[in-house]
């Protein structure tokens, strides 16, 4: 019975945020609800896309609301590995999962005749475009780590509850925006980027990842103070806290560009594929995109 | 086709769009300069007076009677968090802050405490809190408390501590925050100093501290 509270204790959210936990459940609940409609349809999405959406959503409430998110405030190196998920892994899978369709079949009709809505979008679409754009995104992908590892501003990001989850928003919504932009599962022909772009933005931002990565382990000074200042979760050495996260920073991050490359790689074989084949069997490869079968 | 040629244009068209989307640029790094802070440049320490609450908390003191932070209030407060088994980062605060407070005048250096909160309670019981802050000025108090009081406190302030494994002999590390808060005298905070604070600077935002209010 101790056991199971202790393990209670550790699925309960260190900091309870409210936005976290609805837009979670929210993107959950509206893709299941999607997702039934469609089946019953029989146009449900098969089984490898809605398990690409519902991990990466659960990954990003995982290190958010449970007690993850203190280990995170208290060692550098866990805090490398929330943000690998917040902007890599879990945007990563969902954009993976390509679930707009889903996500708009299970949308309340009351959210979608929002007035307004049109309005909102007007305003929004040029900031949108300009985010994605395929010079701007990759920009923006790579500063917005470095930014939030400036020591300073690293330093009020920690100590401060408003920055903290200004901080981990903004990584979050990058990372959707930038795997998105790349893992796009509409061809060049339907709007979506092209291929070489894609995976041109893939390709630049690996060398200032694996710069900033291996210059934190390899650092002989402690870089980031705050958690000296803050204290850790447990004693663990100063620099080797910073090596792992320099390692984390490095290695697994930019692994997942490699992994976008070959991903880009294979919609180019199907897109040609279809147009070998000709436009009969495209809605159908275009159904079965956006998740490589394994 | 018709939609297809649409979304290519909006990609071609950008640059001509680009100096009125500077502005949304400029927005976004105006956003950064905020974030990184802007401090009251009269402090040469971090200023905290926006990012951290007031002192509150509930804990025992070195001689055994629960006390509450409105007892200290009067005083202008530094409050440390430490365990009295330490070797380097506790000794050398208390030490170091003991040099500088003996700077400053009599009278301002009366109007000033030092809360010494031992976040290992397992070995420092208000006894050996008491033979611990004697060793430093009168300006010393140990403090102490249950994990719920000591967790209470450590929260508001956005910091934490743990412990390490037991060696054969039960000796265990405790990592602890290494900052000082520092509270004016009415519990507002204000200042947060870390260990490489030059000796000036803190002794220079110390002086100010304790002249208002």
């Amino acid at each position: 019975m101790l056991e199971l509270e202790r393990v209670g204790a550790y699925l309960l959210p260190w900091e309870f945020s409210p936005a976290w936990v609805i837009v979670c459940l929210a993107a959950a609940g509206c893709y299941l609800r999607g997702l039934k409609r469609l089946r019953s349809r029989g146009q449900a999405p098969g089984f490898w896309r809605p398990l690409a959406f519902l991990l990466g959503v659960g990954g990003v409430y995982a290190v958010t609301q449970t007690h993850y998110d203190y280990l995170s405030q208290y060692m550098f190196f866990t805090h490398r590995a929330q943000h690998l998920v917040l902007h890599h892994a879990a945007p990563f899978l969902v954009a993976l999962a390509a679930p707009l369709p889903v996500l708009a079949a299970g949308m309340p009709s009351r959210i979608t005749n929002l007035p307004g809505r049109a309005v909102a979008g007007r305003i929004l679409s040029p900031l949108y475009r300009l985010l994605q754009h395929p010079a701007i995104a990759p920009l923006l992908f790579v500063g917005l780590i470095y930014f939030w590892l400036i020591p300073e501003v690293h330093f009020d990001a920690m100590l401060s509850h408003q920055r903290y989850q200004i901080m981990n928003w903004s990584m979050l919504l990058d990372g959707l925006l930038f795997w998105w932009l790349v893992l796009d599962p509409r061809t060049p022909d339907q709007g979506g980027l092209g291929y070489g772009a894609r995976v041109l933005a893939l390709l630049v931002v690996i060398p200032p990842q694996i710069l900033l990565g291996a210059y934190l382990t390899f650092s002989e000074s402690v870089l980031f103070d705050v958690y000296a200042v803050c204290g850790r979760a447990w004693p663990i050495a100063p620099l080797t806290d910073q090596q792992l996260g320099g390692l984390i920073t490095w290695i697994p991050a930019s692994m997942m560009s490699v992994i976008g490359v070959l991903i880009v790689i294979r919609y180019i074989l199907s897109d040609k594929g279809d147009a070998d084949k000709g436009g009969a069997s495209k809605a159908k490869a275009e159904h079965e995109r956006g998740m490589p079968q394994p | 086709m018709n939609a297809a040629g649409t979304m290519r244009r909006r990609h071609s068209r950008f640059p001509a769009g680009l100096l009125s989307k500077g502005a949304l640029v400029g927005g976004w790094f105006t956003l950064g300069a905020l974030l990184s802070g802007c401090s009251d440049p009269g402090w040469q320490t971090k200023d905290i007076s926006d990012l951290m609450p007031p002192l509150e908390f509930q804990l025992t003191s070195e001689s055994g009677e629960a006390v509450d932070a409105q007892d200290f209030r009067g005083d202008a407060t530094l409050l440390f968090f430490g365990f009295t088994h330490c070797h380097d980062v506790c000794p050398a605060t208390m030490a170091h802050l003991d040099s500088i407070m003996g700077e400053l005048d009599e009278e301002a250096r009366d109007d000033l405490q030092v809360l010494f909160v031992s976040v290992d309670p397992a070995r420092d019981d208000p006894e050996t809190l008491r033979d611990y802050t004697t060793n430093f000025g009168p300006e010393f108090v140990g403090l102490t408390g249950s994990k719920d009081e000591l967790n209470a406190l450590t929260r508001r302030y956005r910091v934490t501590y743990g412990y390490g494994e037991k060696d054969s002999e039960g000796h265990y590390m405790v990592s602890h925050p290494s900052a000082i808060f520092a509270f004016d005298r009415s519990g507002e905070a204000q200042l947060l100093i870390r260990q490489d604070d030059e000796r000036e600077a803190v002794l220079s935002d110390l002086r100010r501290l304790l002249a208002s209010g």
